[in-house]
């Protein structure tokens, strides 16, 4: 059987936290990893250690600290300042080389998912994808992770027993964010850096980031799916009256209405907001599993039989474009009354 | 770049929708469902054809697999490739993401000469979007993920890749060999050429290598050369929902509508 660079008898317990960052603020994903990662150390009784790659981001460190970290091991150099898979995976395969954590987790972003792809053949691990859930077996040190979405809602608990570190990465919004406290301390550990210039082949020619939505967190969201036919000004007027904001299914994404960040499910973003109003969705298990954290669950659809209902608190067979205008003209009523 | 050779990994699927679980094995049954060519990967194979249409090359479809994938595969010779490989042995069965990887690599090396490779974004069946960095990473090639666009510059033999990040973008360069993945919807997959069906099913076109055939070491392929295993299969958790349907003209249903949201928000 193919071995990992190191084995179970050379690895610490330890998990580690691949911390993601862009201008100086770690990603949601990895407040949410170092939160989980949190539980899951205190559990087995094991060390929580975040990997900071960057370029000046040494104070980014506290903010991990205060999220749970009780290690940041620093990679701070000038080569380091964007993310080049040749560049982080080199210093990453260094740090865990160094430190041979049990397990380490990566959120599945862009980068991460490149990132955690090279690692896992660079140490000869294996690597479990989008994982819905994770926990860890202290008894026998032993990484859980939940894989769902394999058509009809079926989820697979996938483990590896030989192998060190066991690697899982986890889409944004599948844990909860933590609650930071401000006077939780740890320690650095600066990596030394053995990056030459020339060994990174990637160019980074271009690159625009703007603020980004967040629908992890929104109090409301209004879906859009297949059904609305692209007419997502009618899901924002709903939205902006609740409070919310909008996502779509996989379709009108890929149809190009609407931007992909805004894609809720298994390779979207997995949402937890009190309400979510389904609207023209047939309820893949794909989708799904990006609302069902909801309080409340409202779908619209014209099909009785649609999937959807099954994972719905209030169903209403209908017409969204009859629905809608009907529930947004009755929302500002509200709102005219309010305001006198 | 007339002698640029570029490989098209292809992966053959169970419909989604057609798989179901053996209670007794804790695996996917994927034997009674349909077959059907990874979505993802015809925009793959589209983003060669378009390379290989204005720069002229090669394209190879390499696949892991039985060999009834045989018909659905020259559907992608009859799409304008023009060699299959594909790698079939019992031994390469039950492999997870390391032991693919190393396995379509020890492909590519094979075939020789490879300067650029595609994958699509994802598999319909494990969507974990991980072979391409790995396969990069076997065979020591640069590497650009979910692309949606892609430029070549021959003479400096490098490619740029755009690909959405963030409610942005970026551009990356890296020289060739490289592996690329394309962002699903990126493009418009074509048909079939009907006027080559013919020549795409012609038996020289395909080439079938076993285990023996590669340089492989037999502990990395298959089963033992995968580091994950399967512990427990279940119906995912789903939360109880009411399921109460609400009825009426839009106006009730909105009033009703109304109060849920009131009382929840
Ligand atoms: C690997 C993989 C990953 C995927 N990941 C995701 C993911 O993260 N998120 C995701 O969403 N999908 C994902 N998908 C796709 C997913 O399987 C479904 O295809 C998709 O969710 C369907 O979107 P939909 O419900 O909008 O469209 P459809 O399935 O086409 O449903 C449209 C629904 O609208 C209803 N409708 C039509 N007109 C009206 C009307 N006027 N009023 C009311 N109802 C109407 C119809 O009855 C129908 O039920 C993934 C697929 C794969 C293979």
């Amino acid at each position: 059987m193919v071995a990992s660079l190191y084995g179970v008898k050379q690895a610490k317990k330890a998990i580690w936290i691949f911390l993601e960052q862009e201008g100086g603020k770690l990603e949601g994903v990895s407040l949410e990893l170092l939160d989980k990662g949190r539980q899951m150390a205190d559990n087995a009784n094991w060390s929580l250690v975040g990997l900071l790659i960057g370029k000046d981001v040494s104070e980014i460190a506290d903010e991990a600290f205060s999220y749970g970290a009780d290690v940041v091991v620093l990679a701070d150099d000038p080569l380091l300042d964007v993310f080049t898979v040749d560049a982080y995976t080199q210093v990453t395969y260094d740090a865990i080389m160094e430190h041979k954590p049990s397990v380490f987790l990566l959120g599945a972003t862009p980068n991460g998912r490149d990132l955690a792809g090279r690692l896992a053949v660079r140490v000869r691990t294996g690597l479990n994808a989008d994982c819905t859930n994770l926990n860890l077996d202290k008894k026998r040190g032993i990484l859980v992770s939940e894989v769902t979405g394999f058509g009809g809602g079926i989820a697979a608990l996938i483990e590896m027993q030989n192998h060190r570190p066991q690697m899982a990465t986890v889409r944004p919004g599948v844990f909860p964010p933590g609650e930071p406290d401000k006077k939780r301390k740890g320690k650095v550990i600066k990596l030394p850096i053995k990056l030459e210039a020339d060994t990174i082949k990637t160019k980074v020619v271009e690159r625009v980031v703007g603020e980004g939505v967040d629908l992890t967190q929104v109090p409301a969201l209004v879906v859009g799916g297949r059904g609305i036919e692209g007419d997502f000004g009618l899901m924002r007027e709903l939205a902006g009256l609740i409070g919310g904001d909008v996502g779509a299914t996989r379709p009108p994404v890929d149809d190009g209405y609407i931007e992909r960040e805004r894609q809720i499910g298994q390779t979207g973003v997995v949402c937890r907001p009190k309400v979510s109003i389904n609207c023209g969705v047939s309820g893949a298990f794909h989708f799904v599993v990006g609302v069902q954290e909801s309080d409340i669950v409202i779908s619209i659809n014209t099909d009785q039989e649609a999937p959807i209902f099954d994972f719905t608190d209030y169903c209403i067979v209908g017409d969204v474009f009859e629905i809608i205008p009907a529930l947004t003209a009755a929302l500002s009523s509200v709102k005219e009354l309010a305001h006198g | 770049m007339a002698n640029l050779h570029m490989v098209v990994c292809l992966k053959v699927v169970p419909k989604p929708e057609e798989i179901r679980v053996d209670k007794k094995t804790n695996r996917l049954e994927r034997t009674d469902a349909r077959s059907e060519l990874n979505p993802p990967d015809m925009n793959a194979m589209e983003m060669a054809l378009s390379i290989k249409e204005r720069y002229g090359g090669k394209i190879s479809i390499l696949t892991m697999g039985p060999p009834y994938f045989e018909p659905l595969l020259r559907v992608g010779l009859a799409m304008g490739a023009d060699h299959i490989y594909l790698l079939s042995d019992r031994d390469f069965g039950g492999a997870d993401t390391l032991a693919t990887t190393y396995t379509l690599a020890k492909g590519v090396e094979k075939i020789e000469g490879v300067d650029l490779i595609f994958c699509g974004e994802e598999s319909s069946d494990g969507a974990t979007g991980q072979v391409p960095p790995g396969l990069a990473e076997w065979l020591d090639f640069n590497q650009i993920t979910m692309i949606n666009n892609i430029e070549l510059a021959p003479r400096k033999k490098t490619i740029r890749g755009r690909r959405e990040i963030k409610a942005g973008h970026e551009i990356l360069e890296v020289p060739l060999p490289a592996v690329v993945s394309v962002a699903v919807a990126s493009n418009e997959p074509r048909f079939m050429d009907y006027r080559i069906k013919d020549w795409a099913f012609e038996e020289e076109r395909m080439t079938v290598w076993s285990k023996d055939d590669l340089d492989v070491d037999a502990e990395y392929i298959g089963v033992s050369g995968s580091p994950t295993i399967v512990s427990d299969l279940a119906q995912a958790a789903t939360r109880e929902r009411k399921r109460e349907f609400l009825t009426g003209t839009p106006e009730e249903i909105a009033d009703k509508l109304k109060v849920i949201l009131q009382d929840a928000l």
